[in-house]
This record gives C-alpha cells, structure tokens and sequence, in this order.
C-alpha cells in the first residue's frame, strides 16, 4: 500500500465491508467477546446485527470504527484493513450513530452537522449547502432548525439529525448502534420508515445493530445473528425466517415467524389475478400494503378475496386467500411467486 | 521556617493570651452566628414552605457572597460606630445569605411526593412542616449553617480591625507580638475554622433522619460550581 | 502598624469644613463628591488593579493545573491540597507574612491574593472538564476528532459555564481580599477604611465600604453577562 493510499480518507459511495476471522478477546476474560467473525457485507445493503444481551454484537460494530481494537483477525472496508488506515482517519470517513445520540449540545444543528466536514477542510458555504440537503433528506426543516440548538428538538428530531450529522462527508459506510431505541414505538416507527426512504435515496453501507427482531426485519437486507460472539446465521429475512439454522434461531425469532415472513412482502410484490369484470371483490388494500395486514384484513372480512390498488386508487388486481397463506407454508402448497 | 517555629513556641507561651483572644473571638462570632440563625432561617424555612420567592432566595446569596467583608465591616463603622454590637452586625450580613438561600432551597426541595402523602393523610400545613418539610430539610439547611460559621470565625479577624477583639487582635499587632505572634494567631484562627467545621459537621449528623444519612450528606460548598445565576 | 481606633474622631481640615464634617455624620455627600477625584478615584483604579492581575495569574495557574490533572489524574490531589491550604490562611496574616520576603510592595499582596484564587478555579474548571456530557465525547471520538480537537471543540466550551461560574467567584472574593490587602500599604479602596480607622471619620468608612460594594456587584453582575453570552445553547428552550 502506498502512502498516498494510506491518507486517503475514504469518501464518497459505498463501501464493501468484510469481517475475517474477527476476533476480540477482554484481558482477563476467557470467553472471546467476538470469536472469528466471517462475513461480507456487499457495498450499499443494510446488514443487522442481531442478538441476545452479551451476544457481542455491539461489540463486533465497534471492531469496524477501532472504538475496540482487534485481538485477531481482520476487518477491510472495500479490501482496505482497518488496521492500515490511521485512526481519526478512519472514523472520518465512517458514519456513528447511537442510542444516546451525542449531539454537541453547545453548537447549532449547523454545527453539529459540520463537524467532520470542517476536520476535512471543506469550505464554509460547501458545508452550509451539505447541510441543508441533509437535514431535508432526514425530514426537517433547514431553514428554521439549522440555527437552533440540540437542547430544542424532541428524541427523536435529535436523532435524526444525529443520522444526518453521521452522513455529512458523504462517508461510505455507516454504523447505527440501537439509533433508534431511546425513542416511543409511533416515533420509532417514522424513524424507520424515514430511514429506509433515505436509504433508497442514497443508498450507503450500514451497519445496524438492534435487539428487536422485528426492527431486523423491517431494516435488514441481510440480517446476522449472533450468539455468545459466535455468527450463527447470515441471511436474507425471509430465510432466516423460513430455515432458521436451528433451535437457538428458532426461538428467537419467535414462534410466529411465518407470520413474521408476511411483513418481508408487499402486495405489489405478489403476482396478480386480474379484476373481474363486475368490479372490485372483497376488500381493497393499495398495492403498499404488507401481507401480514392484508392476511389480518381478510380475516376481519372473512373474506376469500382482495383487490389490490394501484398509487392512484385504482384497482389494479386480485389476490386469493391461499395464495398469501400458501407461500409461508410447505412448498407444495404455493400457488404464486414472489 | 524560623517562624514557624518560633510560633509554635509563642502558642506554648502565650495559652492564657490566646484562650482569652480564642474566647473572644467564638463570643462575637457565635452571636453573629445565632442572631443570622434567627434572621434567616425562619425566613428561609417559610418561603420554602410556600414555594414564593425563588427569585430573591437564591439570588440574596450571590448578591450576599459578593460582598467585601471588610467593605461591610467598614460601612458599619460608619453608619453604627464602633463596638462589638456594630462589628456583630457586619457579620450577622456577611453570614445571613447563605444560611437563607440554603434553607429556602432545602425545604423547597423536599420531595414533594412526602409532602403530597403526608397532606393526603390529613396532616395540616404546619403539621407537615415540622413533622415532614422540616426533618427532610435538615442535613441541606445545616450546610448552609456550617458554611455560614465557617465563613464568620474566618472573617471575625477582621473585627480587629475595628475594635472588636478576638484573634484578630494578635494578628493586626505585629509590633506587639512579632511575627511568630502573627503566624501563631494565623494556627489559632485556622484551627478554630477547622474546628468549626468539625462541630457543624458532627451536628450536621446527628440531626439528619436516621433513614436519610449515609447518602452523601449534601453541602453547598463554597465554592460552588454553579451556574444558576441572577 | 495600626493603632487601634482614636477615641476622639480627628476631623480632616479641608478647604470646606461644613456643618456635616463638623458633626462627622455617617456619610456627607458633598464632601464624597468633592474629594472623588482625589481620594477615591486613584484607590478605585489601583483596587481593580490588584484584582485584575490576580485573578488573570491565578487563573493562568489554575487553568494550566486543571489541564494537566485532566489528563494525568494524580496531579489533582496535591494542587488541590496545596491550593486548600492557601485558601485556608487568614488575609491578614498572608499578608504580613509576605512582607519580610518581598516587601511592602503590591508583589507581596498579588502572592496572597493570587494564591487564595487557585482552589476555586482549580476546582471548577476540573470539575467543568468532567462534568462534560459522556455522549458528546463518544459521538466526538467516533467522529473522528483527536484528543486535543475534543478538548478545544467540544470539552472546554462545554465547560465555559461552570470555567466562568469559577473567575466570577474568583473575582468577587479577590475583590474583598484586595480590601485587606491596604494593611501593607499597596493601596486600593481599603486605603480610606484604615486611614478612617485611625481618624474616626466617618464618611470615609462608607463611602471607601460603598464603593468597594459597588465593585464587588458590579464585577459579579457583568461576568454573569459573560457566562450568558458565552452560552447560548444554554438558554435556548425547547419551543
């Protein structure tokens, strides 16, 4: 590696990262808090990192940003280790986000937000604009909230102008330690939902790590789950969900995980039947819909039918019972595709 | 270093002079004491009780912290002459304002919770207040107390100045007593402050509620990192 | 080097004896105002003086140990301790102590008024630096800030209330130590108060008392404006 390599900050994208073999063991403690961690996150997914208390799965995201330093192994971010990289270096091209949030209470949101910009040198209207376009990506308001102070925003507003703080120098990867755990489950909810808009808009690499099975499966293209610093499964929702690896698996994601597999998809994701001529049957639902809610629907209805709508009202479709409840029981059983 | 030594032999020699200058010196600060103890404990106790006044409370002791001791010492020498009662004074102003602001913010403080259960069982406003606000306000007014009587015995030197007797008198008296006669007094007095403290702090036990001590028994230190200001 | 208090008040003979001085009553105004200039005026300069340089070197000091034992903490105890100790002599005899090693001069006086600075500043820029939001520093690290960027971005603004809570208290004590510091002759508003000890006149007493009351407020009210407008996330609310 060259030293020109070696200064570059990372910036600008999204990165790959890849954990080998990553291990972290405490002084004086024989059980490892992380134990040979394999896996790679491609650039641009959400990767959840899951777990019961003590699983290390905190732990595992601090390796990334060296907040912990390894005791073994590796972690490279686009084939670069961390370890080559300098550390301030490093951490200014990685996003922190975190339970508690950290806003520097004596600076505006302008200033929290230019923080790591103004490390880097930017100039100051380049860093107004930045921050500008951040906080309307995160849902408020720049010109109103830019001059004002931490101390005058709810949990959750902070929160996500601690998102927008973490995205400022256009870092390629992300880390979110249970951002959203220290707010109410309405806000939770907008949190989430804001967030993976956000991620659609300017998809990054992240990091996240939760408790809540429920927030992994909304959040995550790929979910890791870990047990005693040890992965014991890596896999799409749906699949963890439809094979857990085993019985520790099972359970955690709860006895209604084929439920569970019904909030992964949306109506629009289901092929359709087309509409009968005589109009709309059974309830009707916009195509936006998960199935768990429109399972839950047909059920309320004791209906056999639902009509899908398209983003105008319009009823664009059919759906039969079977074929929602078809696709989390035995394969025989399936009448569509998703 | 010479002089150190020397002053401990001064104390040794002098202990008539210096008990009788150390009396003098409780006698006027005690009296400045008590009378500042009337004045604005009582004072303190009822506006806490009524929730009123926090603006005045509080800042009668910033207002009372700022104030040059000897500035005062010196406007009552001018306004009331000289004397021992007139000295008193002085100190009864320098030492008022914190035990006030101290106890207004104890039983201001006191967990309303208690206060809401004791009004709940039908205790009346006075009731409650000796038998709850007051008992709960204790080991919090009694810092103030003590930080007030520390600051008087520390200040009283001064008093010297104006005729007041006490340690003082060794301390302004170079020519009398020499030097070690200064550094003398300056152990005397500094021992007494110590001394102080110590008494105020076994007091400030012994009248806090069994249930409450062993729970870092607060003291408004000066100085105090505070940054509620006028 | 004082006398104790002249029985009988010796009335200054100035130009216009009135009916007030005469009588020595406790305070005649005319007198005060037509002997500002002269009397007053140059203690109150030579008291802001004394206080000024002392709290500027005792916060030099201060500030400077407070570093240090933020960062190495065994230096705490020992300043802390030595600072204590100083705090703990009588004015008076500070000042008369320093007199056979550095004279009658305003040096003598700025050692005890410096030194009787150390252990409020000491305490509250220390305790300042602490009582810093453990999340900020966290956020601060992850960011990418290095150590000294953290403490001169983060952790001594957030500081500054209690720093400036500290030079207020400092000043406001430093002022009425410099009162007693006239016991060795450097001047300032004790001046009056001792001549007046000696000659009983009254007006001196309270007008040289009122002034000094007046500085001490004064002081004490604009550094209360300095804390608030060096803080002003302090004051923003949520709406």
């Amino acid at each position: 590696m060259t030293t020109a390599e070696r200064e570059e900050p990372l910036s600008g994208g999204a990165a790959g990262l890849a954990f080998a073999e990553a291990t972290k063991v405490y002084p004086g403690r024989k059980a490892p808090a992380v134990s040979n961690l394999t896996l790679e996150i491609p650039a641009s997914e959400i990767c959840v990192l899951i777990g019961p208390s003590g699983s290390g799965k905190t732990t595992a995201m601090q390796l990334v940003n060296r907040l912990i330093p390894l005791t073994a192994g590796d972690i490279t971010i686009d084939g670069r280790s961390v370890k080559s990289l300098d550390e301030t270096e490093l951490r200014r091209g990685i996003g922190y986000v975190f339970q508690q949030i950290g806003l520097f209470p004596h600076m505006t949101v302008e200033g929290n937000i230019g923080t790591v910009p103004r490390l880097l040198g930017w100039p100051k209207e380049r860093i107004r604009a930045r921050a500008q376009e951040l906080l309307e990506l995160v849902g408020l308001d720049p010109e109103e909230d830019l001059p004002r102070y931490p101390s005058q925003f709810s949990g959750g507003q902070q929160q996500r102008i601690g998102v927008a703080r973490a995205m400022a120098a256009d870092q390629p990867l992300m880390l979110m330690d249970e951002p959203f755990g220290a707010v109410d489950p309405i806000a939770r909810d907008r949190l989430q939902d804001d967030f993976l808009r956000l991620h659609a808009e300017v998809p990054k690499t992240v990091v996240f790590v939760t408790h809540d099975i429920d927030e992994a499966i909304k959040m995550g293209n790929r979910i890791a789950i870990l047990r005693d610093g040890e992965l014991v499964q890596y896999d799409t929702p749906d699949r963890i969900l439809a094979e857990p690896a085993n019985e520790f698996v099972a359970d955690f994601v709860g006895a209604d995980r084929g439920l569970k597999r019904l909030v992964v998809w949306e109506l629009r994701d289901l092929q359709l039947d087309p509409v009968p001529p005589d109009g709309a049957v059974g309830p009707s639902l916009p195509d936006s819909t998960s199935l768990r809610d429109a399972l839950s629907q047909m059920l309320v209805d004791g209906a056999e039918q639902l009509t899908v709508l398209d983003g105008d009202g319009r009823p664009k479709g059919t759906v039969a019972l079977e074929a929602i409840t078809g696709l989390i029981g035995p394969e025989k059983k399936r009448t569509v595709e998703v | 270093m010479q002089t150190f030594v020397d002053a401990i032999e001064f104390l040794f020699d002098n202990l008539g002079l210096i008990w009788d200058k150390t009396l003098e010196h409780l006698a006027l600060s005690g009296a400045a004491v008590g009378v500042a103890l009337v004045l604005a404990i009582p004072l303190g106790v009822w506006l806490g009780h009524l929730h009123r006044g926090s603006f005045l409370a509080i800042n009668v002791s910033n207002v009372g912290r700022a104030l040059p001791s000897l500035a005062v010492i010196s406007i009552g020498l001018g306004v009331l002459g000289v004397g021992f009662l007139n000295v008193m004074v002085a100190l009864v102003i320098l030492a008022a304002p914190v035990m006030l602001t101290n106890a207004y913010v104890a039983v201001n403080q006191v967990d309303p919770d208690a206060v809401r259960a004791a009004r709940g069982m039908g205790m009346r406003p006075l009731q409650t207040l000796l038998r709850v606000e007051l008992p709960l306000a204790l080991p919090l007014m009694f810092a103030g107390i003590r930080t007030a009587a520390v600051y008087v015995v520390a200040t009283a030197p001064l008093a010297a100045l104006a005729g007041g007797g006490g340690l003082g008198d060794v301390i302004v008296n170079q020519p009398t007593y020499g030097p070690e006669g200064v550094v003398a007094g300056s152990i005397a007095i500094a021992a007494l402050a110590f001394a102080t403290d110590g008494v105020f702090a076994l007091l400030q036990h012994a009248v806090t509620p069994r249930g409450l001590r062993g729970r870092g028994e607060e003291r408004l230190v000066e100085p105090r990192v505070d940054t509620a200001a006028a | 080097m004082i006398a104790p208090i002249a029985q009988e008040p010796v009335i200054p003979e100035f130009e216009r004896a009135s009916e007030c001085i005469r009588e020595n009553r406790q305070f005649c105004f005319d007198w005060f105002v037509d002997n500002f200039d002269r009397e007053f005026a140059p203690r109150l300069l030579e008291h802001i003086e004394l206080t000024a340089i002392a709290v500027g070197i005792g916060f030099a000091i201060s500030f400077t140990a407070a570093l240090i034992a933020y960062t190495r903490g065994w230096f705490e105890t020992p300043f802390a301790l030595l600072a204590a100790f100083l705090y703990t002599i009588p004015s008076l005899a500070f000042f008369q102590l320093m007199v056979p090693i550095t004279g009658l001069t305003v040096t003598s006086a700025e050692i005890a008024l410096v030194s009787y600075t150390l252990l409020i500043l000491f305490r509250n820029t220390l305790t300042g630096l602490r009582e810093v939001p453990e999340d900020a520093r966290v956020a601060a690290r992850a960011m990418g800030l290095t150590q000294w960027q953290l403490l001169r971005r983060v952790e001594l603004p957030l500081a500054l209330p209690a720093i400036v809570a500290g030079i207020r208290i400092a000043t406001v004590t430093t002022i009425s130590l410099a009162t007693v510091a006239a016991f060795i002759g450097v001047g300032g508003l004790g001046q009056p108060i001792f001549n007046a000890i000696q000659s009983g006149f009254k007006t001196e007493f309270v007008a040289a008392g009122l002034l000094a009351v007046l500085l001490a407020l004064v002081a004490d009210a604009l550094l209360v404006l300095l804390q608030r407008v060096l803080t002003p996330w302090a004051r923003a609310r949520r709406a």
